[in-house]
């Protein structure tokens, strides 16, 4: 077994051309839990993203509004200013996951790369549209995080292929993010939301986490509650917010284990989208 | 690029690590390899904080690293906090304020409450209690640790008011 660290980009990716069955470590906290429990062996290379400073840095294109994040950002510096303001829902999310000790060592890339259905950051990046950068010896190509989760713990990425980067959006509106667990912190969402509004394009998008074996998206709801919002007010009827709840629910496709049941997680994933979508607009009269 | 061989600089001092299995963690190393036995081990899956450690001036757990990974950083574990003797204010508010009962998770909350108060000078009792969800204590009820905490935060205060005065 070989350990490399190493410090550019390139060289991590010429790395892991020469080894495709090589182990990418990031902050360590989902992989070295499975080495500790045995699950997991490392016998051959493993490659330590964690010096690779393309992979730790964080940029924002204030033309293009986008602000792309380094696969190896962890949850401590992205809810630090300026991300917590160009992207709150990032932000929010983030002070969820784990304790201090995990949120300095954890990433972004290695969220997704572990593609847990409860990820925390993997709503945000859905609701939001994120493209992912992804690079391999043989160049680079991009895809969304929608296309790159593929399954329970499955990614679409190929041997020898690493996430470098996310691309987010900047958008003028009101999102945020909520989760639902057994206590208040250090814990995995049993059902969890994300909510984005683009007031420009009067839009809005919802994901929802651990209520599917990916991220879950909701296109009916979000184009019932876009079409009942009165965009100039940001305000919507109390009664489309019902209607919206319904249609949330029924798009998550929940199981019921170790953690919870099926019916209440189809229900919290409703009330955090409702207590979602009441911050961001303010509920007015029932239509007639 | 094989390492079977590899140095940590643990507290200022270089380490020569061999024999280990590169997949361990750094706690590991830390006890087994290298004989600090300060940073205590008890879940191995980041969820008791018990092995907290500074790496890079960052605070992590050590079993959640992996030991030949952490080349070229510098770690300070709890035997780097203070002499033997000479307590840091904060392990010395620990035992004014009856923090301690067993003793296991206390290296481990040493190492949290130190980077705590670098980041926040003045917490609430609510951002002590959350800043401190990582590191599980299984005697006290926290409401000990917390008043050690507010001790420190408090006495710094006060120091720092007599400096500049
Ligand atoms: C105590 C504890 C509490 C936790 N709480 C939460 C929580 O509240 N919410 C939450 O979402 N998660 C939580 N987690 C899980 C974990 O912290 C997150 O999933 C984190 O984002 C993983 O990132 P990492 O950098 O530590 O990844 P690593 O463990 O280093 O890697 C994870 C996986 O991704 C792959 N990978 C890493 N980087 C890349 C890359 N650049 N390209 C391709 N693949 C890559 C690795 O090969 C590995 O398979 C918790 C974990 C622990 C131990």
């Amino acid at each position: 077994m070989t350990v490399a660290v190493p410090t550019t980009l390139d060289e991590a990716v010429r790395l892991f051309a020469a080894e495709p069955s090589a182990m990418l470590l990031a902050g360590g906290t989902d992989a070295m839990v499975e080495i500790n429990d045995g699950h997991r062996r490392p016998g051959g290379l493993v490659i330590a993203l964690n010096r690779v400073s393309d992979l730790r840095t964080w940029r924002h294109d204030a033309e293009r509004r986008t602000l792309t994040i380094g696969a190896g950002v962890t949850y401590s510096e992205l809810m630090q200013e300026p991300i917590a303001t160009l992207a709150p829902a990032l932000a929010d999310a983030s002070r969820t996951v784990g304790s201090p000790q995990i949120r300095n060592a954890g990433t972004l890339g290695g969220n997704l790369g572990t593609c847990s259905p409860a990820g925390d950051g993997l709503p945000v990046l859905s609701a939001l549209g994120a493209q992912v950068r992804i690079v391999s010896a043989a160049g680079e190509r991009a895809a969304s995080v929608d296309d790159v989760m593929v399954g329970v713990k499955r990614t679409s990425l190929k041997p020898g292929e690493m996430i470098a980067e996310i691309v987010l959006p900047v958008l003028d509106g009101w999102q945020g993010y909520a989760k639902v667990g057994v206590r208040n912190a250090m814990v995995i969402a049993i059902a969890s939301a994300c909510l984005v509004v683009d007031t420009d394009a009067r839009q809005l998008s919802i994901a929802l986490g651990s209520v599917g074996p990916t991220i879950v998206r909701c296109p009916e709801a979000e184009r019932q509650l876009a079409a009942a919002v009165d965009w100039a007010a940001l305000s919507v009827p109390s009664d489309a917010l019902d209607e919206f709840v319904g249609l949330v629910s029924s798009a998550s496709r929940p199981i019921t284990d170790h953690r919870s049941t099926a019916d209440y997680r189809r229900h919290a994933v409703g009330v955090l989208a409702k207590r979602l979508a009441r911050r961001a607009f303010t509920a007015g009269e029932r239509r007639s | 690029m094989n390492n079977e061989l590899f140095t940590l600089r643990v507290n200022g001092i270089d380490y020569e690590v061999s024999d280990s299995w590169l997949g361990e963690s750094l706690l590991d190393v830390l006890r087994d390899r290298i004989g600090l036995m300060g940073s205590k081990g008890a879940c191995t899956q980041g969820e008791c904080g018990s092995c907290s450690v500074m790496v890079d001036d960052v605070l992590v757990c050590s079993c959640l690293v992996m030991g030949a990974s952490a080349i070229d950083q510098n770690i300070i574990t709890i035997e780097g906090v203070a002499p033997v003797g000479t307590p840091s204010d904060v392990q010395q508010a620990f035992v004014d304020a009856g923090a301690v009962q067993c003793g296991f998770c206390t290296p481990g909350l040493v190492m949290a409450v130190h980077d705590l108060l670098k980041r926040r000078g003045r917490p609430t009792e609510t951002e002590i209690r959350e800043e401190l969800a990582g590191n599980v204590c299984r005697c006290t009820g926290y409401g000990r640790i917390v008043d050690a905490v507010e001790r420190v935060s408090v006495q710094r205060r006060g120091n720092s008011q007599e400096e500049s005065s």
